[in-house]
């Protein structure tokens, strides 16, 4: 049982690492990967923001949109609302991220420093929403969810502190006018992708 | 040049959301792995982009700044919501290939970008020509990088033979790095370095646009 959802943790942060196998929330992870301490804080945002959302998701797509899912109203049998899951799974997002800004600033305000400025761009990192996306479409339950997001938030804050770090060493290297930042950076997370498929295949 | 054309025109090569607004990198690494996503991507992000513009720029008066992000996410939410019943029942197939990514549109910051960056002080013709200018240059690398990968991985353009390959008795050895997902990134890479080649200007000393995500940057979204 317990191995079950710890293959699930580390499949989600090695295997279909976010940023690098799937490409999500890559514009925060371009952007904000030119200091560690900042892309650490942004990790940790996510890995926060994912392991709520993706469990609350498939509770909501469960109990709500599916077909037949609200099969326990006088005449709901045949409703299928599923045609709204985008909307519903986004305003969950920015609902959530707004509550948990609100609660750290009022109970962790040191917490809230470091995380606080992350937190309104993340209801637009595509990681998060993927995340939901994923969990919906692949049919995982409360647990596995759970589990997948926590995985995934620990996989994408891992890659961007790496990113993050190759970075800052980066400044010190002579790179050609034409590629410096945006070019060399995308070229640096392909070798990191690469570097990621290592991992591809492995079974748990 | 007048404003309605320098607006249109503009993101083309000059401003490319991808290349240096850094907008919308997601779904574009993703859906290339063949030129026919990447343009039924295109197209639908296209009529998001332009839809969501026009419609915010519509309302830019009424909508209270306190809530404008929830307010800008509905209105693309509902477009992305007809845009996927539309391609489930016109290309279903493709539409399984692109899996999530059609219902990551929603999250693709050039929509919220544009939006929130020239949509909510412009009238609603230039946003809609911004938006399809923006659109447009999204197409434009979308499209090339989504050629490469699919001529250079498969030998095949929209599924027509180009090179013949070697498992099919021709000459050709498809290159199989291309078609996984390091080759997206890499060949974005390479395509930043020849638009700065062409157009010096760009080329960033230190900073780059990401800086305006950053904390304690005061500045305009251009």
């Amino acid at each position: 049982m317990w191995e079950h959802y710890l293959s699930l943790v580390t499949k989600a942060i090695f295997v279909e690492n976010m940023a690098l196998a799937f490409f999500l929330g890559m514009c925060s992870f371009l952007a904000i990967s030119r200091k560690v301490e900042t892309a650490f804080g942004l990790g940790l945002a996510v890995v926060f923001v994912l392991g709520v959302t993706c469990p609350l998701n498939q509770w909501l797509h469960k109990h709500l949109l599916e077909e037949g899912a609200l099969a326990w109203l006088p005449g709901g049998e045949g409703v299928n609302l599923s045609f709204l899951t985008y909307l519903v799974l986004i305003g969950t997002i920015a609902a959530v991220v707004q509550i948990v800004e609100m609660v750290i600033d009022r109970f962790v305000p040191v917490l809230y420093g470091s995380l606080g400025v992350f937190l309104p761009l993340i209801a637009v990192n595509c990681a998060i929403l993927g995340g939901s996306l994923f969990i919906v479409r692949r049919d995982y339950t409360f647990g596995e969810a759970a589990a997948f997001g926590l995985g995934s938030g620990i996989g994408f804050a891992l890659a961007i502190v790496a990113l993050a770090a190759v970075r800052e060493r980066l400044r010190y290297s002579n790179v050609p006018a034409p590629l410096r930042g945006l070019g060399i950076t995308f070229i640096v997370v392909g070798l990191m992708a690469i570097g990621f498929m290592s991992f591809s295949g492995i079974q748990l | 040049m007048s404003k309605p054309r320098e607006v249109l025109l503009d993101p083309l090569i000059d401003n490319n959301p991808i290349g240096l607004q850094v907008l919308g990198i997601c779904s574009a690494l993703a859906v290339t792995t063949k030129l026919e996503t990447a343009v039924v991507m295109s197209v639908a992000v296209l009529f998001v982009l332009a839809g969501s513009c026009t419609a915010v720029s519509l309302l830019r008066h009424h909508i209270p700044s306190s809530v404008r992000i929830v307010t800008q996410l509905t209105i693309i939410a509902s477009l992305v919501m007809i845009a996927d019943q539309v391609l489930r029942a016109y290309v279903y197939e493709i539409s399984l290939q692109l899996s999530v990514f059609v219902g990551l549109i929603i999250t693709n910051c050039i929509i919220m970008g544009r939006c929130e960056a020239f949509a909510m002080q412009n009238r609603p013709w230039l946003s809609f020509l911004d938006a399809v200018g923006n659109a447009a240059g999204y197409a434009l690398v979308l499209i090339l990088v989504a050629a490469f990968r699919e001529l250079f991985g498969t030998g095949k353009l929209l599924n027509m033979t180009v090179l013949p390959t070697v498992s099919e008795g021709g000459w050709y050895v498809p290159n199989g790095l291309m078609v996984l997902a390091p080759a997206a990134f890499i060949l974005i890479g390479c395509f930043i370095w020849v638009v700065r080649i062409l157009r010096p200007e760009q080329v960033e000393e230190e900073l780059h646009v990401g800086a305006l995500l950053e904390p304690g940057y005061e500045g305009d979204l251009r």
